[in-house]
């Protein structure tokens, strides 16, 4: 998947070459096999396309060459960690390797065989040395989003030193105020780490560079609501899972081209596939790359997935900071009250997102539901329950798939799909 | 003639249909080479269509036998099968060799579904497996089950766990017929609670190889309570409702 250039580079990131390789070699004859198949694909894939090549090349060179250059490079594996702050400090903000079952057994040494496959995958890259965005960064940041993750960011600590930040589980003024302590302590932290005193000027700047990133997202979303769908639901989830890794401007420059182009399409009533096939929302736990196997047997069964309502997808970008702040404490608020909207299934009670699910089904003209948990993920498997009564209580068919990123249930899997795409036709 | 052809984790089976009325049926081991043995099925044949069902559904693409053929999975065509032979049905429940599916129908079609994850506990699997372990033939097994009285509480529905409760009970004394109700038990809990999470509705069509083990019928009309007849409904050959709702669906495709 990447030029042997980066050799030298993975070599000083301490990297196991060999692993490494293995893991390229697996991702390279997957993408080509999930994306570089698809017919009627966008122009603006080719960005996709190349990116993907180059996420463990050319964008590490990036990260190198931001670090030559004095800034700092933080990992993140939650929507919850305030990107904004980061940026407003010059560092770069990057999400950190999950989605593939790699150097699970090494992970399993660190924590229980019963935990969810996306964190045993975070644990296993680190320990089996194959993550580059692990190796470069600067500092790593961990969040209370479940007790799963919790208990192995404790675990994670004494390979990767890892700081938390305790993400409250109810939405009361108290957990708000907490929140906001969070967020205090998080600036004070990477003022330290980047030694930039974050002025209001140079938060605004954030709040606006990671808005801008969410209205690019957004507008991609509401796209989507056209019929014939004019983007492939891999595609879209792939633009998502791009928007954790890329630089910020760059991507948003690229995704708004992409869009024109969706536009173009939608004007010529072109889609990906005819609009008679059914649509679904893919809904749940987060897609981490190459997390794409649900996907792929989705669309391989003539449905096309026209949303994504999970961290990797509209939980990411349905919400913006308020922009009209202009001290930092009115920021700060701001920024507070943006993240303490994202309705993580962490939270006690969730009901917002019962209605957020329903209006993204009807706002996507999707025919039906498809609730992704991961095993082991208690939070989003108890939620699946509920999400199903309320999508039944709108006439919106669900099906609740509940797996890992192993391959051994593929053909189950396609079974229950292929009969829910059924029962919709 | 239209075929249906339902290619499961143990047998194939095929039905054959002219102006809908079945004209042709056979069934035949999956074996290992189950390709070889659809060719065979398929001998001397000369349909107008194909629908392919089953966990094997897509090996018909690779028959090669010059009609239009397609799949459906095995849900829709368990549900089409059940529903063609009993209108009135408002349930399915189909356990096949590999899974289990219970299927909620609403004038015919599939409205809701639950089918077991990537394990095969309290399949037909289970019962071949626990079967063998008794040393009797699966046909059988049913037939010696029902001689049991007592059954000792099997907590397991994981193939290998009760294998090994049964060992243990076996060393214990335990009658082996009794320990054999307890397992075909153990399928009926786990069968009911899915039946119940897809809200099972009366009449309830009982599909697949299972259906055949008169000692899973039993218990599962007493675990339903099923007082009239009416409410539990088996087709005559059970295990051809999926071959044949494919077929049904050929036709439908004319």
């Amino acid at each position: 998947m990447s030029d042997s250039a980066h050799r030298e580079m993975w070599e000083k990131l301490d990297m196991d070459l060999e692993a490494h390789d293995a893991l390229l070699a697996v991702l390279g004859t997957f993408y080509g096999d999930i994306y570089l198949s698809q017919e009627n694909r966008l122009k603006g894939a080719e960005y996709l396309d190349f990116v993907l090549s180059e996420v463990h090349g050319l964008r590490i060179k990036e990260l190198e060459q931001a670090k030559a250059e004095g800034r700092k490079v933080i990992g993140s594996f939650c929507v919850f960690v305030p990107e904004e702050i980061a940026l407003a400090a010059d560092a770069v903000h990057v999400g950190l390797c999950a989605g593939a079952e790699a150097g699970t057994e090494l992970a399993e040494q660190l924590v229980p065989r019963n935990t969810c496959a996306l964190i045993k995958s975070f644990i296993g890259f680190k320990m089996a040395k194959i993550c580059p965005f692990t190796e470069s960064s600067d500092m790593i940041v961990g969040e209370t989003t479940c007790d799963g993750k919790k208990k192995a960011y404790e675990a994670f600590n004494e390979i990767a030193p890892t700081y938390v930040m305790e993400v409250p589980q109810t939405k009361t003024a108290a957990a708000k105020a907490l929140w906001k302590t969070e967020v205090l302590r998080y600036l004070a932290e990477v003022e330290q780490l980047t030694g930039v005193t974050i002025t209001p000027e140079r938060l605004k700047r954030g709040i606006q560079v990671a808005n801008d990133k969410r209205r690019a997202l957004q507008r991609l979303t509401a796209l989507r609501a056209a019929n014939p769908a004019p983007i492939s639901g891999r595609d879209a989830l792939l633009v998502n899972q791009i928007s954790f890794y890329d630089e910020p401007i760059r991507f948003t420059t690229k995704i708004n081209e992409l869009c024109d182009e969706l536009e173009s399409r939608i004007q010529a009533k072109e889609g990906v596939t005819p609009g008679t096939t059914p649509r679904l929302l893919l809904s749940g736990c987060p897609m981490a790359v190459p997390n794409w196997k649900l996907p792929y047997i989705v669309e391989g069964s003539g449905a096309v997935i026209v949303g994504e309502e999970s961290c990797i997808g509209t939980r990411n970008s349905r919400d913006l900071v308020d922009e009209s702040g202009d001290t930092l404490d009115a920021m700060i608020d701001a920024l507070v009250d943006r993240y303490m909207k994202i309705d993580c299934a962490c939270f006690t009670p969730n009901t917002e997102r019962l209605d957020n699910v329903t209006s993204l089904a009807k706002e996507l003209n999707a025919d039906g539901v498809i609730h992704y948990s991961l095993l082991f993920c208690q939070p989003y498997a108890h939620e699946t329950l509920k999400v199903d009564k309320a999508l039944q209580s709108e006439g919106i068919p669900m099906l609740s798939i509940e797996t890992d990123y192993s391959m051994e249930d593929v053909e189950q899997l396609k079974t229950r799909v292929e009969a829910f795409v059924e029962t919709l036709a | 003639m239209i075929i249906g052809l339902d290619i499961g984790s143990r047998s194939i089976e095929l039905v054959g249909i002219v102006d809908r009325e079945v004209v042709h049926t056979k069934q035949v081991p999956t074996t290992f080479d189950p390709l070889f043995q659809c060719s065979e099925l398929l001998d001397g044949l000369r349909p107008a269509s194909l629908v392919g069902t089953g966990y094997g559904r897509n090996l018909i693409q690779q028959l090669d036998l010059g009609c239009p053929c397609s799949t459906i999975t095995e849900i829709k065509a368990h549900a089409f099968g059940a529903a063609h032979l009993f209108p009135e049905a408002r349930t399915v429940l189909d356990i096949g060799g590999q899974d289990t599916k219970a299927i909620a129908l609403a004038k015919g079609k599939v409205m809701k579904f639950e089918m077991n994850d990537r394990c095969a506990a309290g399949t037909g699997k289970f019962l071949e497996y626990t079967a063998s372990v008794f040393q009797i033939p699966i046909e059988e097994f049913g037939h010696y089950a029902l001689k049991g009285e007592n059954p000792p509480e099997i907590s397991s529905i994981c193939t290998v766990f009760a294998e090994t409760e049964a060992t243990s009970l076996m060393a214990r004394g335990e009658r082996p017929e009794n320990i054999a109700l307890g397992l075909h038990k153990t399928i009926i809990k786990r069968t009911v609670s899915m039946l119940n999470r897809v809200g099972l509705t009366f009449p309830l069509v009982f599909t697949g190889g299972v259906a055949n083990n008169p000692c899973v019928r039993e218990l599962l009309a007493s675990a339903l309570k099923i007082t009239k007849p009416t409410d539990l409904l088996i087709p005559a050959t059970p295990d051809m409702a999926g071959a044949l709702g494919a077929a049904l669906i050929g036709c439908g495709q004319q």
